[in-house]
């Protein structure tokens, strides 16, 4: 076990020592902000919007880690930056210890085998003209896989199986309208799987469906980590991120403010925003109304960020301190566990 | 029939997927103006085609007078040299059509290549394609083929050429959009994802999504390309060796029709240019508004449903 | 005394394009009373919707509806839209799903509720934008807000205007068809915030329309659960939650994570039945796991089982022949 030890920045490793599955350190991707005529025509600076500033955390294999927050914290663009959908600026991502931030696309290529996605809108994700065999062979065809036509049939009923979606050979020449939304999910989950990744970014894989069809989803994909499978998951309900995440990363503006074991996080959070954003969280039990920290306005956008502590501004418990200083990412004071880390002054 | 799979979830019954094939048939048999153009454009097609077969008259037969007047044998008369003037439409309306698809088929193939590419690459490529589009918007066709005639001399395969590199900007533009548009949707993002290459992704995704449009501006870029034929072969720019509809036209006025009261000479071949434009327009039109998802109208529905007596009993009321 | 707002057997019907109806909404019966906070639970497809907009007499031509809309007891649904269109936004207001996306680009936020104003003859001119101001203080947003444009408004202050505009002609009753979806849980709460707040200053009651449990839990003190078209239970949130009488009530809790608990929230299995055909039996049957015998050919009506609470499940039934 490691040392208790203040500051180490949320330094990706993992309790066993080795590289983990995905590291990320410092990660920084910027948007440019159009110029406009006007600003090309003077020659003005061209702006970027640091949409994430310095990111850094890890996913190990059998892990389910949850990147929560707002809109605009820098979630969605944190899981493209990590399967280098999207350029970073700054930073490092590592997937099983090898760099992959700078790699080509050539050299990348044979990695993505590893490093699979899965979208929000079910009803988009798969293309309509294309069968569910068709869909969930295609990731084979693309890096070569599978060998004869039938060794791949059966590799595709192996997929679709484990997806739940049975009997299997039923689902192969269906096309995706003639599916539920919770369906084509599992369809698109399992297009993922025929490759045997090892990490799988899920980007709100439920937010879509209706609530009763929710679980079972998320259910499938509690027991592919079970086997061994590392999920990164973005979601902005940390009533999901509660029930079924290891860790929780709590993202704002860019910058993760809170980081720990899930069951820390939502016990016990340090962070004034973690604590207002799990006490306006709705509860099932009508009898769990307990009074709610809503916070004033929303969260500014990336081009307006505020000085010092970027939460500061709408602080609860904000100090004059607050608006020189940005925090960085500690051991809080009342924390339990050793991997709990929040970026407040105060905690 | 349904089925019941137990989890997760019933199969809804199968609806038959629209083929491409399928959308196209559908739209021309449900819309009359493209029932209308589908159905003249076959006809003329057609006389075309068989023209060797059908024509009453030999291309080069004298059957009488110049500019004989209509009568029982001769339906529209004799042009100037007293060939029939239904053997010389149809004849004439073969290199029209001729003309009109080669060009068309020029035409598409570039524009559709740079569509694709401007739509699908963006950033600078997309940019330097656009450029290129707009300079070649802006050559006049007339004094283009001018110059080309006079360099290279008149031939068929000039004029296609020509008109072929005119018209593909239009296609490119439309075709762009599309691809731009289908580019962004999550199961492209995907295939990226997974590491499929852009040839794959293309093919895969891309196309079968913009064939349907594709074949709904060829059918546009038709009309136009047999109609710059026609205005060409008017201003004498055309094949001599070829007698196309505008060609018909321009030797009616070259041997003076007009002053000789020889209307017979020059409004058939006028109309039948018109109406082998208009059923293209026609159908092309129809075509497209039903293909393209950005001409779909959403008619918001006005309130007036209908009131029905109560009917049955009511359950415990709360 | 009666209640505020009721509905008795609403039934809706909609034609399909290619032949045939849909049978959308099944005979639902609520009501509620002055300053309640009503929750239409259900998943997509369930009918709240429809059930809402037939409330607000705003179905279209394809739509057949039938049954009583009682306002203050009387039926204004008898004369479809000429008895309706009088107390639409005046008694009976709605702020639609995605509303927040539907003002006019191109006008001022302002100027678009006074024209909501100035067509229902509430006020004209200087008196509507004062008014206008009233309102959009109501709702929490500052007085120089009103002369921009909604693209310089974030989601949250959009949903306020929208309430905004709903309450405009001060209504008894607002409908709010599920008014949270799209935004964030802090902004999510601060617009609940707001509902319960305007709930408790001006006595309006609200039906609040929704697919998410939780926020029901916290805001209204009743819920309606809808299933397949019909309403399958009603009572308390309190005892909806901890003491349901239909399955799926039951199940529908299960399969919503809490933050804080053990375990993993369950699924329910299957898929809703199909509404454009006859359906025998009970139509949450082939998912229930208590389902038995009598399920299969009947129908279970909606009975009450205990006093202020009824559940539309044989169960129910079950259990009285069992108890005596």
């Amino acid at each position: 076990m490691s040392p208790e030890r203040r500051g180490c920045g949320g330094r990706a490793l993992s309790s066993n020592g080795a590289d983990p599955l995905l590291a990320v350190d410092d990660l920084v991707v910027a948007y440019p902000i159009a110029r406009g005529l006007a600003g090309a025509v003077l020659r003005r600076p061209e702006q970027r919007v640091l949409a994430v500033d310095g990111v850094s955390f890890s996913v190990d294999r059998g892990e389910l880690v949850a990147l929560v927050g707002e809109s605009g914290c820098g979630k969605t663009t944190t899981a493209q930056a990590v399967l280098r959908l999207v350029e970073a600026m700054s930073g490092r991502v590592s997937f099983d210890g090898r760099d992959i931030t700078e790699l080509s696309n050539r050299a990348l290529r044979p990695l993505r085998r590893n490093m699979q996605i899965i979208y929000q809108d079910p009803y988009e994700s798969l293309d309509p003209r294309m069968t569910v065999r068709d869909a969930v062979e295609e990731p084979m065809l693309i890096h070569g896989l599978g060998g004869s036509r039938e060794a791949r049939r059966e590799l595709v009923l192996e997929a679709v199986a484990r997806v739940e979606l049975t009997p299997p050979d039923l689902f192969l020449e269906r096309y995706p309208h003639e599916l539920s939304g919770g369906q084509r999910q599992r369809v698109a989950i399992a297009a993922s799987l025929v490759l045997e990744p090892d990490l799988l970014v899920a980007d709100e894989p439920v937010s879509m469906l209706d609530v009763s069809v929710r679980a079972g989803v998320l259910n499938l994909l509690d027991r592919l980590r079970q086997d061994g499978l590392g999920i990164l998951m973005i979601t902005h309900d940390l009533s999901t991120a509660a029930r079924y995440a290891d860790r929780i990363a709590v993202m704002y503006l860019g910058r993760i403010v809170e980081v720990g074991p899930a069951s820390e996080i939502v016990e016990n959070p340090q962070h004034p925003y973690t604590k207002a954003l799990l006490s306006v969280v709705p509860r099932r039990d009508p009898r769990d109304r307990k009074r709610p920290q809503v916070l004033t306005g929303e969260a500014p956008d990336a081009t307006r960020i505020p000085s010092g502590c970027r939460f500061h501004p709408r602080c609860p418990v904000a100090i004059e301190e607050c608006r020189a200083h940005d925090p960085e990412l500690l051991r809080p004071r009342n924390a339990v566990s050793p991997d709990h880390r929040a970026a407040c002054i105060l905690a | 029939m349904s089925i019941v799979i137990n989890e997760p979830g019933l199969i809804a019954e199968p609806e038959p997927i629209r083929s491409r094939g399928g959308i196209l048939w559908d739209t021309i048999r449900r819309r009359p103006s493209a029932t209308i153009g589908a159905t003249i454009l076959s006809l003329i097609i057609a006389c075309a085609v068989l023209a060797p077969w059908i024509a009453p008259y030999g291309l080069h037969e004298q059957v009488g007078p110049p500019f004989g007047a209509p009568s029982w044998q001769h339906p529209l008369g004799l042009d100037d040299g007293g060939v029939d003037m239904v053997t010389l439409l149809m004849w004439g309306a073969r290199i029209s059509l001729v003309v009109g698809f080669a060009a068309t088929l020029v035409s598409m193939l570039i524009g559709g290549t740079i569509g694709v590419v401007a739509g699908y690459f963006g950033g600078k490529v997309d940019g330097i394609l656009m450029r290129i589009t707009d300079y070649f918007l802006v050559i006049p066709d007339v004094p283009l083929m001018i110059v080309v005639a006079a360099i290279w001399g008149p031939s068929l395969f000039h004029i296609v050429i020509v008109i072929g590199i005119l018209l593909w900007t239009s296609t490119a533009r439309v075709i762009r959009a599309q691809v731009k548009s289908v580019r962004e949707r999550v199961y492209v993002k995907r295939a990226r994802a997974l590491g499929a290459g852009h040839v794959r992704i293309v093919m895969r995704h891309v196309l079968p999504q913009v064939a349907p449009l594709l074949i709904a501006n060829t059918v546009l870029t038709i009309a136009v390309a047999v109609f710059d034929e026609t205005a060409l072969a008017f201003l004498g720019l055309g094949d001599p060796s070829r007698i196309s509809l505008g060609k018909v036209i321009e030797n009616a006025f070259q041997r003076a029709a007009i002053s000789a009261g020889a209307w017979w000479a020059i409004v058939p071949p006028g109309v039948l240019v018109a109406l082998l434009i208009l059923s293209c327009s026609l159908l092309g039109q129809a075509l497209e508004d039903a293909l393209n998802p950005r001409l779909r109208v959403a008619h918001v529905s006005a309130r007036g449903f209908r009131l029905r007596p109560l009917v049955g009993r009511n359950a415990d009321a709360v | 005394m009666s209640a505020l707002l009721e509905t008795e057997d609403l039934q809706v019907w909609f034609d399909l394009p290619r032949g045939g109806t849909l049978h959308a909404v099944q005979g639902v019966s609520l009501g509620l009373e002055r300053g309640e906070r009503l929750g239409l639970v259900g998943e997509s497809g369930c009918g709240k919707t429809t059930t809402a907009l037939a409330l607000m007499g705003l179905l279209p031509a394809s739509a057949t509806v039938s049954g009583r809309v009682l306002l203050n007891g009387i039926d204004i649904l008898r004369g479809a839209e000429e008895t309706m269109r009088p107390h639409r936004w005046v008694d009976l207001s709605m702020v639609f799903q995605g509303a927040m996306n539907a003002f006019n680009p191109v006008k001022t936020v302002g100027s678009q509720i006074v024209e909501v104003l100035e067509l229902h003859h509430r006020a004209a001119g200087r008196a509507a934008r004062v008014r206008t101001g009233e309102l959009l203080a109501a709702v929490g947003i500052p007085d120089d807000r009103a002369g921009r444009y909604p693209h310089e408004f974030s989601g949250g202050m959009r949903q306020r205007a929208a309430i905004a505009m709903a309450l405009a002609c001060n209504p008894s009753v607002l409908i709010a068809d599920e008014p949270t979806t799209a935004l964030d849980v802090m902004v999510q709460a601060q617009i609940l915030e707001l509902l319960d707040a305007l709930c408790r200053d001006f006595g309006l009651a609200l039906l609040l329309v929704t697919h998410d449990l939780p926020i029901v839990a916290q805001l209204c003190d009743r819920a309606a659960v809808m299933y397949a078209g019909e309403l399958v239970e009603h009572g308390s949130v309190d005892t909806l939650f901890h003491a349901p009488r239909h399955p799926y009530t039951r199940l529908l809790f299960a399969a919503t994570p809490d933050l804080h608990g053990d375990g993993l929230p369950a699924s329910i299995p299957g898929a809703p039945p199909r509404l454009d055909r006859q359906n025998e039996g009970c139509p949450f049957r082939p998912r229930c796991d208590r389902a038995f015998a009598r399920c299969v050919d009947e129908r279970p009506l909606l009975r009450t089982v205990a006093p202020e609470h009824g559940a539309a499940c044989h169960l129910n039934d079950v259990a009285a022949e069992v108890a005596h």
